[in-house]
């Protein structure tokens, strides 16, 4: 294959990938833009294995299909609920590959660059090697962090600023001596090394709640390796794919931070949630006492409800309770209730986690709405259940200007007439803010783990159902 | 707790011991005219034995409310024949209006109580000073049920919200009585029936009460307050909020009114010049803390109503809201039927009664009951409706530490207004720092960069861009398989290992290459597949 040939192969790869990315819309284009992705991709291999640069065949087959098998077997198995897992150490190999090609290209000299052609390209080495290599660390911990392998609790190290701060200086010196010597190996291999630490510390300091936002800065991240790599190889097609990634991952993160009012920077530099337990964070003392309820009031609740709203949140994802949830909507739906769902942006440990879960679990994705289309809804709701949330639906974010969390966007729930919270405790979420919402007087509690209330609260639907259909053919 | 010293006082009651903590708490027959309210019905009496007092009812006391002597003998209540045997032998006594010149025993109440007696009734300190003087002259104790603080935890003393409450209740029965049609529109073979339109203007509780129960015969009900922050609860109830496009926040201390500007009120005075042509009941609740009631309705808006109005006004006892009003009276003016009555609870006596007797059940409660029974100057509660203690004068109360609610609201917008006009303006200021520096460095690498490097960061830059459009419309549910489709074709890294892979088998390169390969195609495959089984599950 010329290499015209390529560069058009390469052209259409670049098209379909946006066809893709473009096709993620909405719902009805979203499996047609995953099919355009994976043609782009098929384009893209088969291209340059066809190109004469590529001849080790059998070694391509042997990485190749293990890789293609491998990645198979991960993408079925893995629950919905672990998502966020599989995408984070999905990140942590695109960092690798990015550091081994950027190793693997220095150590095959390109001939004919000179001049600044050789500095510059001796430039993108160094920087795609030590992005993809914060990312990949980085990735693992974020992985550890989502398996509860690792505390979600950030990890405070004293001086940690400082400590970023001097591997930085130390990575740009070491730059400057990897440009300057003929053998640049040396110094390469220990930036590497420092970029490690980096992404190893970066996220460690960053607590369970801000992981979507972690997420999707690897994602960028990840994105950015790609580009510094399309720039090492010159090939304008990894350019293009990784810019694309790149500006995916930084859009994910800006929307997360700003569906938590946080600054982009206060999330990297980490430590949100440290201050867990400390009541209310020098916020207005809340008065009141949380009002439990029983699973039957519950039930009565909800069959007496024209409309309800529920509004899960990662508390569901771990109890597994989606299932339970989408059969208790289905059963409401057919009595006649409007059921939706309200999902607050960093609900779960991913964008747009409680989405999938909720598709998993057979509900129509038109009833379930985003914070900002049902916000305005409560008001005109009868019962809101609040699954595993928390924070999101915290209301000194609105009404103390003194809470951590003020001025972060939440659902209103309090706004409806009656509000159910199923809550394994009264403990304070991720942000280690009090909720005074317990404590509001249209508030109840169902305590208990959220899987088997719900499953309670079906099964009693369940034989109210039989007894309405009884009561009916008795009738007749 | 309580239960034990409901068995005690059985107890002591079998055993016909008189236990020296146990108080006689007295109520006698109001002897305003026409006040049919008593102090305590039989029902709160029982509560008020299970809290260990001994309760004595004056003879006839709840005849107007009807609950005649009987009613009480049975719950245990010990009857007295008249009021000065009454006053001479209760500790406490209970009562609902202030007390005043008793015209059968010829001399005022004041002078029934016992020396260093309590009394617990409504007692408008701030209007009644020469009552407060008599009061103290008897070293009186004396609680008003109108100083209640209006806190959450005082809700259930609060006597002046729960008579308030079936005042606003009686006003829309009082005006439905009054008016010649129907609250509720009806289409009937007979002809169409119009709703009856309803303006309420002050939203308290009283005004709360009578929009519920207006919206509940059918009419059409408009609101107004001088408080934005009711809207919420008027459009709760169904009602209409008229809103002044005016900027200015009627909430004074304590949740109540304030005195608003000259402005504000022409501007309201229009809105209701406007609404009195309309509409074909008024009902009016607007006071003002110890103030006279403010005049909203003009004898011009009486004439400009149709035949037939009704005008209910709720503060006629203040003076009322309306300029022709005549307090305690009823009449026509230009054929609209002006409402002035002031006693709208004792009109439905059997109910207000039973409300204000809960009202003291629940404050001699909090006071300890019979037991424990003081005067607790920490006890929020108490403090403020504490007038008088062993004649010594207490009102009014000191102010609370807690800052009253009302310059709360109002510095808030402000800080929300100007924050994000400074975060705009650096943020301005930051982005012109930008443009500047991506300038800089544009022009730096147009010098320095060769051609080669620049046509290929034409791409990287117009891919970004690409990138940021597009990305901007994925829907946010779909953001998962987002992630998860650019992770896949993030694996397009393995070009680069596929470059790497034809040299020799051993050479680090080709070691490095097959390795990235590996993984960056366990990504690709990973990616999609994952993406697939998400987007299958999609369903609407």
């Amino acid at each position: 294959m010329s290499t015209n040939l390529l560069t058009v192969a390469y052209i259409a790869a670049s098209a379909l990938f946006i066809l893709s990315l473009g096709g993620l819309s909405n719902q009805e284009s979203a499996r047609k833009g995953n099919i355009f992705g994976i043609a782009g991709m098929t384009i893209a291999f088969v291209a340059t294995a066809l190109s004469p640069l590529v001849t080790g065949y059998t070694t391509l087959a042997a990485t190749i299909i293990p890789g293609a098998i491998i990645g198979a077997i991960l993408a079925s198995r893995v629950a919905m609920t672990s998502m966020p897992e599989l995408v984070a150490i999905l990140h942590s190999f695109v960092g690798l590959a990015a550091v081994l090609v950027g190793i693997g290209n220095y150590l095959q000299p390109e001939s004919g660059l000179v001049g600044a052609e050789a500095t510059i390209h001796e430039i993108e080495i160094f920087i795609g090697v030590f992005i993809g290599a914060v990312t990949f660390t980085g990735s693992i911990i974020a992985f550890g962090k989502l398996r509860a392998i690792l505390s979600s609790k950030p990890l405070m190290l004293p001086a940690r600023h400082f400590l970023n701060i001097a591997m930085l200086v130390a990575t740009v010196w070491l730059g400057v001596q990897f440009m300057g010597t003929e053998n640049g190996l040396q110094p390469l291999l220990i930036m590497t090394g420092i970029a490690c630490v980096l992404g190893v510390h970066l996220v460690m300091a960053i607590g369970g709640a801000d992981m979507p936002v972690v997420i999707s800065m690897l994602n960028s991240y990840s994105g950015w390796a790609a580009a510094a790599a399309g720039f090492m190889l010159s090939n304008d097609l990894l350019i293009i794919t990784g810019a694309l990634v790149g500006s995916s991952g930084a859009i994910l993160s800006y929307i997360m931070c700003k569906a938590m009012n946080r600054s982009f920077i206060s999330v990297i530099l980490g430590g949100f949630g440290e201050g867990a337990g400390a009541p209310s964070g020098g916020g207005v003392q809340i008065e009141g006492e949380a009002k439990p309820t029983t699973v039957e009031g519950t039930v009565e609740l909800l069959l007496n409800a024209k409309s309800v709203i529920i509004t899960p949140g990662y508390g569901m994802a771990v109890a597994q309770a989606q299932h339970g949830v989408s059969e208790i909507t289905k059963i409401l739906r057919d009595r006649g209730v409007n059921v939706r769902f309200g999902i607050h942006p960093v609900a779960g440990r991913l964008p747009g986690h409680m989405n999938v879960l909720l598709a998993e679990a057979n509900v129509p994705y038109d009833i379930v709405l985003e914070m900002d289309e049902i916000n305005e809804d409560f008001p005109e709701t009868d019962v809101v259940l609040v699954i595993g949330a928390n924070d999101t639906v915290n209301p000194s974010a609105m009404e103390d200007p003194s809470s951590p969390i003020a001025g972060m966007p939440v659902l209103e729930v309090w706004k409806a007439k009656d509000v159910v919270v199923m809550k394994r405790s009264m403990a304070s979420g991720y942000a280690g803010v009090e909720n005074p919402l317990f404590y509001k007087e249209n508030t109840q509690m169902l305590f208990g783990d959220a899987r088997k209330n719900i499953d309670a609260i079906l099964g009693q639907l369940l034989t109210q159902d039989e007894a309405g259909e009884k009561v009916l053919v008795g009738a007749k | 707790m309580t239960i034990a010293v409901s068995k005690e006082a059985d107890t002591q009651e079998l055993s016909g011991v008189e236990p020296k903590t146990c108080l006689k708490v007295g109520i006698p027959k109001e002897i305003y005219p026409g006040e049919c309210r008593v102090a305590a019905t039989p029902e709160t009496a029982k509560v008020l034995q299970k809290y260990g007092f001994e309760v004595l009812i004056e003879s006839g006391a709840g005849a107007n409310a009807t609950f005649p002597d009987a009613a009480y003998e049975s719950v245990g209540c010990q009857i007295l024949p008249d009021a000065a045997s009454l006053w001479e032998a209760a500790d406490i006594v209970l009562k609902v209006r202030p007390p005043q010149y008793h015209p059968q025993l010829g001399k005022p109440e004041t002078e029934l109580l016992k020396e260093g007696g309590t009394l617990i009734s409504f007692l408008w300190p701030a209007q009644n000073p020469e009552l407060i003087d008599r009061l103290a002259a008897r070293k009186a104790t004396a609680l008003a049920m109108d100083a209640i603080p209006r806190i959450s935890r005082a809700q259930k003393m609060d006597a002046l919200s729960s008579m308030a409450n079936i005042a606003g209740y009686r006003a829309v029965i009082e005006a439905a009585n009054n008016f010649g049609r129907f609250f509720t529109g009806q289409i009937t073979a007979a002809g169409k029936v119009p709703p009856a339109k309803i303006l309420v203007i002050g939203a308290g509780v009283a005004g709360l009460a009578a929009i519920g129960t207006a919206r509940g015969l059918g009419a059409i009900v408009r609101a107004f307050d001088t408080r934005p922050v009711v809207k919420e609860q008027v459009e709760s109830l169904g009602a209409e909020f008229l809103e002044l496009h005016f900027k200015e926040d009627g909430t004074g201390e304590g949740g109540y009114a304030k005195v608003m500007s000259k402005e504000f009120i022409e501007a309201e005075m229009a809105l209701f010049a406007a609404q009195a042509k309309e509409v074909d009941i008024i009902i009016t609740t607007a006071l003002i803390p110890g103030k006279p009631a403010p005049k909203l309705i003009t004898e011009e808006m009486v004439a400009s109503m149709k035949d037939g109005s009704v005008i209910i006004d709720m503060a006629a006892e203040q003076g009322g809201n309306c300029e022709v009003t005549k307090p305690n009276e009823v009449y026509k003016y230009k054929g609209v039927t002006i409402v002035g009555l002031t006693d709208f609870p004792s009109r439905m006596a059997a109910q207000s009664s039973q409300l204000y007797g809960t009202n003291l059940c629940h404050l001699l409660k909090d006071m300890g009951g019979s037991e424990d029974y003081k005067i607790d100057y920490d006890d929020e509660v108490v403090r403020g409706a504490l007038i008088l203690h062993e004649g010594k004068v207490t009102w009014p109360p000191p102010k609370p530490a807690t800052p009253p609610p009302a310059p709360a609201p109002a510095p808030k917008p402000a800080p929300g207004a100007a924050t994000p006009a400074a975060e705009k303006s650096s943020s301005g200021l930051g982005g012109w720092i930008w443009m500047v520096l991506a300038a800089s460095a544009l022009i730096g690498m147009g010098v320095a960069a060769p051609p080669s490097f620049l046509s290929h960061f034409t791409v990287f830059v117009l891919a970004c861009f690409v990138g940021w459009q597009v990305i901007w419309n994925v829907s946010p549910a779909l953001h998962t398989p987002l992630m998860s489709v650019t992770n896949a074709i993030s694996g397009i890294i393995i070009v680069g290992g596929m470059l790497q892979i034809s040299g020799s088998i051993d050479s680090p390169t080709t070691i490095l290459g097959a390795i990235a390969i590996l993984v960056g195609t366990i990504n690709i495959s990973g990616g999609f597949l994952v993406t697939q089984r998400m987007l299958k599950m999609f369903r609407k």
